[in-house]
């Protein structure tokens, strides 16, 4: 079987402070520590999990991004993944949500997938459309938030996290399926993993290389313009419950209200 | 020139030049070029405090992935646990499952199930689990470098076969029999011996301040034979060979500190370390944990300047946060430009020791002022955090007692001075 994992690099979440550049609305990337989305650590995990519980099968890390997003295809060989492919062209700068699924969908049908992995969504852009997109653009059905995996024979089945807690859903194959963040712990790269990682396929891409004309990604053909940037709103405090002998009542209508019980 | 300093605004005093060369920069062109240098549009981003000189920019990617690997799994696996465990007085055996599946037991060395890291890999990942804990990076140094290396290096085929796969999975732990009640620096006296016997070797004496002691399978001791110093490997369990910790310790409190004791200790001829004899044998191991050493220190001074950078950002007195004032930012500058030095320090040392060309004085100078830096900075930030740094909420303390011992421990800082001291005078001061 032939399986794909989308990646991203991403500003370090657990350094970097996110700034805004007032004037393109975009969050500023030069600068700042780039690492493989976090997110996409544990995505990948679980995608090698079911690699090896499969057998018999490849698992391609695949990402757009510039030429130094190599780093973060290098951390996913090093994790375990058996080659990576590296899309990349100047005219990819400034690509929204739907370009990039354009062009990863593109990648994809061009090296033929049976099932594609995806986080739910990036730690940095959050616009959580990309999956969608692919599956969209290879006519292939998505399934989302999944927590736990099983494939049997053509078919994909998982559950999948709902607020009440989970549905069993199956779908044939190839599909795309995203996984529920928190789902799947990450694995860390071994040093055995990080010094093998040099000897596996980091494959580059450019637009040519898939047909798509400049014209189409990037800041030219976006579709989606960033209006306005703000401040997120102050949290409001929290409940205080004070036991006045109610108190377990009180807790359990709380948590019944947001369906947690 | 003092009346007119006070007259330039604070963001020129504090080095943010600029191209407005006005009536008060102008006076400083003599001495900073920058101010009207056509290149000073290029100037170059303000560096990440932890790393000045942009020694990141200095690594391959493969050396990177190495140090934010172990840095995230310190991150995660070590810091919210070790402050308990120094507490406790207790090592986190739990952890060498982990260890061990990350590759960092013998991480340095090649085939036999281990990694096989360049000598700035290995550098790096001791810097990142110091950074948590020396206690932690001890034990990763004693079994890589002074258990397996040994062995590696001086034992026979069947000696690597039968224990390096093991040791890189965890399954067997070592420790190192140097040291002992009588004899630390001067180890050439060593008083354990081993009696030749027939097929056998019979073992007798003391080895103190063992690291890993107390849950070693297999201890690489040292020992006078009738030919010399000789290297032995003495399984756990052999008649005669018996571990006692050592507790009320008040540093590596994380770690396990043992003696090791043979009486009449009988063990197979086949065990001894054919490969090398006399003080080139303990001496080569030494130099290996040495060298991570010097790299690891940097890390637990990484961890205080970092710890008391941000305290004195955020500790607010005399309504203004203390990092405003002179003397605090005398402090902090002090451990931000010695880190700086020890971690430029430690990558050449790496590099030498990739290239094939280190020699043993090179790692003594780099472990000598490493670690007496580290002790130093972790001093520093204690007073900055003031009553805050002794406790066990901030690193800082665990850190200073801790290198208290790396101070000593592995050649000691007086030691590694007179070894210094020899190489550039040509004149021994040890006789």
């Amino acid at each position: 079987m032939k399986m794909f994992v989308c990646i991203k690099q991403v500003p370090d979440p657990n350094t970097a402070i996110s700034k805004l550049d007032p004037a393109t609305k975009r969050l500023v990337r030069s600068g700042v520590s780039l690492v493989l989305d976090p997110g996409d650590e544990s995505t990948i995990s679980a995608a090698i999990k079911l690699r090896d519980k499969v057998g018999n099968s490849e698992l391609v890390a695949l990402s757009m991004g510039p030429a130094s997003a190599q780093e973060a295809t290098r951390r996913a060989l090093a994790m375990g993944v058996d080659r990576a492919i590296l899309i990349t062209d100047p005219a990819l700068a400034g690509s929204d949500a739907f370009s990039t699924a354009q062009v990863l969908a593109a990648a994809l049908k061009k090296e033929g997938a049976d099932l594609i992995f995806c986080s739910t969504e990036s730690t940095d852009g959050y616009t959580g459309m990309v999956p969608g997109g692919i599956a969209e653009f290879l006519g292939i059905p998505q399934l989302t938030f999944a927590r736990e995996i099983t494939i049997e024979g053509q078919k994909a089945i998982i559950k999948r996290v709902i607020p009440k807690g989970y549905q069993t859903i199956e779908s044939t194959l190839p599909a795309v399926i995203t996984i529920a963040s928190g789902s799947y712990e990450a694995i860390y790269p071994t040093m055995k993993g990080i010094m093998g990682a040099k000897k596996k396929t980091l494959t580059q891409m450019s637009l040519a290389d898939l047909g798509i004309a400049a014209t189409q990604v990037g800041e030219a053909g976006a579709h989606e313009r960033v209006l306005s940037i703000g401040k997120a709103e102050a949290r409001a405090a929290g409940q205080i419950i004070k036991d006045d002998g109610n108190a377990a009542q009180q807790i359990a209508e709380f948590l019944q209200r947001y369906q947690l019980l | 020139m003092q009346s007119r300093l006070k007259s330039l605004p604070p963001a020129r005093v504090a080095g943010n030049f600029s191209n407005e060369a006005s009536q008060n920069t102008r006076l400083w062109r003599g001495s900073i070029a920058m101010v009207e240098s056509p290149h000073a549009a290029h100037q170059a981003q303000m560096p990440v405090v932890t790393d000045l000189y942009n020694i990141d920019m200095m690594l391959s990617d493969e050396e990177r992935m190495v140090r934010d690997t172990v840095r995230k799994f310190v991150r995660e696996r070590i810091s919210p646990i070790i402050g308990e465990h120094f507490e406790a007085g207790t090592f986190p055996r739990q952890l060498i499952p982990e260890l061990a599946a990350l590759g960092l037991l013998g991480m340095h060395l090649d085939g036999y199930g281990c990694a096989g890291l360049s000598a700035v890999c290995y550098g790096l990942a001791c810097q990142e689990l110091e950074a948590g804990d020396s206690g932690i990076r001890s034990f990763i140094s004693v079994q890589g470098s002074l258990a397996m290396f040994p062995i590696f290096a001086f034992g026979s085929e069947e000696q690597k076969q039968l224990w390096l796969p093991r040791m890189a999975r965890g399954e067997a732990i070592g420790c190192f029999g140097l040291t002992e009640p009588d004899t630390g620096s001067d180890a050439a006296h060593m008083r354990t011996s081993a009696r030749r016997d027939g097929s056998s070797y019979i073992l007798n004496g003391s080895k103190m301040w063992i690291t890993n002691g107390g849950i070693a399978d297999l201890a690489v001791v040292w020992a006078q034979a009738e030919d010399g110093i000789r290297g032995f490997i003495v399984e756990r369990g052999t008649p005669g060979f018996s571990t006692s910790d050592i507790h009320r310790k008040l540093s590596l409190r994380a770690s396990i500190t043992s003696e090791l004791h043979f009486d009449d200790c009988r063990i197979p001829a086949t065990q001894m370390l054919p490969g090398v004899r006399g003080m080139r044998g303990p001496l080569s191991c030494l130099d290996e944990a040495r060298y991570g050493i010097a790299w690891g220190s940097t890390g637990a001074a990484r961890a205080c300047y970092e710890v008391a950078l941000e305290y004195a950002k955020s500790r607010i007195q005399f309504e203004r946060p203390i990092a405003g004032f002179q003397l605090v930012q005398q402090k902090l500058v002090g451990m931000a430009t010695e880190l700086v030095k020890a971690q430029l320090l430690s990558l050449q040392l790496g590099r030498l020791k990739d290239s094939g060309h280190i020699h043993p004085v090179q790692i003594s100078l780099a472990k000598r002022n490493n670690v007496r830096e580290a002790l130093h900075t972790a001093r520093e930030a204690r007073s900055i955090l003031g009553a805050n740094g002794i406790t066990l909420e901030y690193p800082i303390s665990r850190h200073m007692n801790n290198l208290e011992s790396v101070f000593t421990y592995e050649g000691t800082d007086d030691i590694h001075t007179l070894i210094v001291g020899q190489a550039i005078t040509g004149e021994s001061a040890f006789s």
